[in-house]
C-alpha cells in the first residue's frame, strides 16, 4: 500500500514511556482527523504493544523498542512495534485471551485480544531469542476532508 | 495517577484520577490494598470518574482486587466509568465478577 506519511520513534523499555509512546502515535495520527473513539482506540492498542515488549520481551532487562506509524491510502492508520527481546515461542498461545506469562504481576493475559479488538488487522511476527513485531491497520472514518 | 481513599469497616471508596497502565498499576495496587487489609470492608467501590486512560493493565488491577474482596467476603463495585474505559472492561467479561455503573 501507498505509504503517504511515515513516522519513527525510538525509545528505551522503561514503563514510565509507555504513556508517551501511546501519545506521541496518536499524536501523529491526528492529522487524519478521526473521531475520538477512533484515536483511544488506537492509544489503547499502542500502549498494550509497548507494554508487551516491556513486561515480557525485556522482562529482566532494558532494551530498544521502535514503533513506525504511518498513514497509508484510504485513510489507513499502520502501526509497527518492534523490539528484540526474548521472542515468542508459541505465537498462536500467546494471544489467546487470559494467556499470560505473568499472573503474579497482574496481568490479564488481555493485551492481544485488545490490540485485535480495538485495531482492524493484527499480525505477529516473532523469533525466539530475537525479537517480536506487531502490525497493526486500522482505516479511520474520516470526517470531511479538507483540500 | 492520584488516588483518594475514603475507609470505613463496612466500605472503601477509591477515586482514581489520570491513567491507568502497567506503569501505574502496581502503585496504586499497593496503596488500595493497604487500605483493604487494615479495614476489612465488606464492599470496594472504585469511582472511574476522573480516569482519563485505561488498557488491560486495569483489568488485572480489578480482576486482583476482586480476588482479594472474595478472601474476605466482600464483592466489587465499579462506578462513574466512562465509555472508553467500559469497553475495556466488557471485553475482559469484568461486568460478569462485579457490577458496573
Amino acid at each position: 500500500m501507498n505509504v503517504q506519511n511515515e513516522m519513527k520513534l525510538s525509545f528505551l523499555s522503561n514503563s514510565v514511556n509507555e504513556a508517551f509512546a501511546r501519545t506521541a502515535v496518536t499524536s501523529f495520527f491526528t492529522q487524519l482527523d478521526p473521531t475520538l473513539d477512533e484515536l483511544t482506540d488506537i492509544k489503547t492498542a499502542v500502549s498494550e504493544a509497548v507494554t508487551n515488549c516491556i513486561v515480557h520481551a525485556y522482562r529482566d532487562t532494558i532494551g530498544p523498542i521502535q514503533i513506525v506509524a504511518r498513514v497509508l491510502e484510504n485513510n489507513t492508520a499502520y502501526i509497527k512495534v518492534k523490539d528484540r527481546g526474548c521472542g515468542i515461542e508459541d505465537v498462536k498461545k500467546a494471544m489467546e485471551p487470559l494467556f499470560t506469562t505473568a499472573p503474579e504481576e497482574e496481568r490479564a493475559g488481555l493485551g492481544f485480544a485488545v490490540m485485535e479488538s480495538f485495531m482492524d488487522t493484527l499480525r505477529v511476527f516473532s523469533t525466539p531469542g530475537k525479537g517480536t513485531s506487531v502490525v497493526m491497520k486500522k482505516k479511520l472514518t474520516s470526517r470531511v476532508r479538507h483540500g | 495517577m492520584n488516588i483518594q481513599i475514603n475507609a470505613s469497616d463496612e466500605l472503601v471508596t477509591v477515586y482514581l484520577t489520570g491513567e491507568i497502565d502497567h506503569h501505574s498499576a502496581g502503585e496504586i495496587r499497593e496503596e488500595i490494598d493497604r487500605s483493604l487489609e487494615s479495614n476489612r470492608p465488606k464492599q470496594l467501590v472504585m469511582d472511574f470518574k476522573n480516569v482519563g486512560f485505561m488498557d488491560s493493565s486495569g483489568i488485572g488491577l480489578v480482576m486482583g482486587r476482586y480476588k482479594l474482596m472474595q478472601t474476605m467476603n466482600g464483592d466489587v463495585k465499579i462506578i462513574n466509568t466512562p465509555n472508553h474505559i467500559k469497553k475495556v472492561m466488557k471485553l475482559a467479561g469484568l461486568d460478569k465478577l462485579a457490577a458496573i455503573e
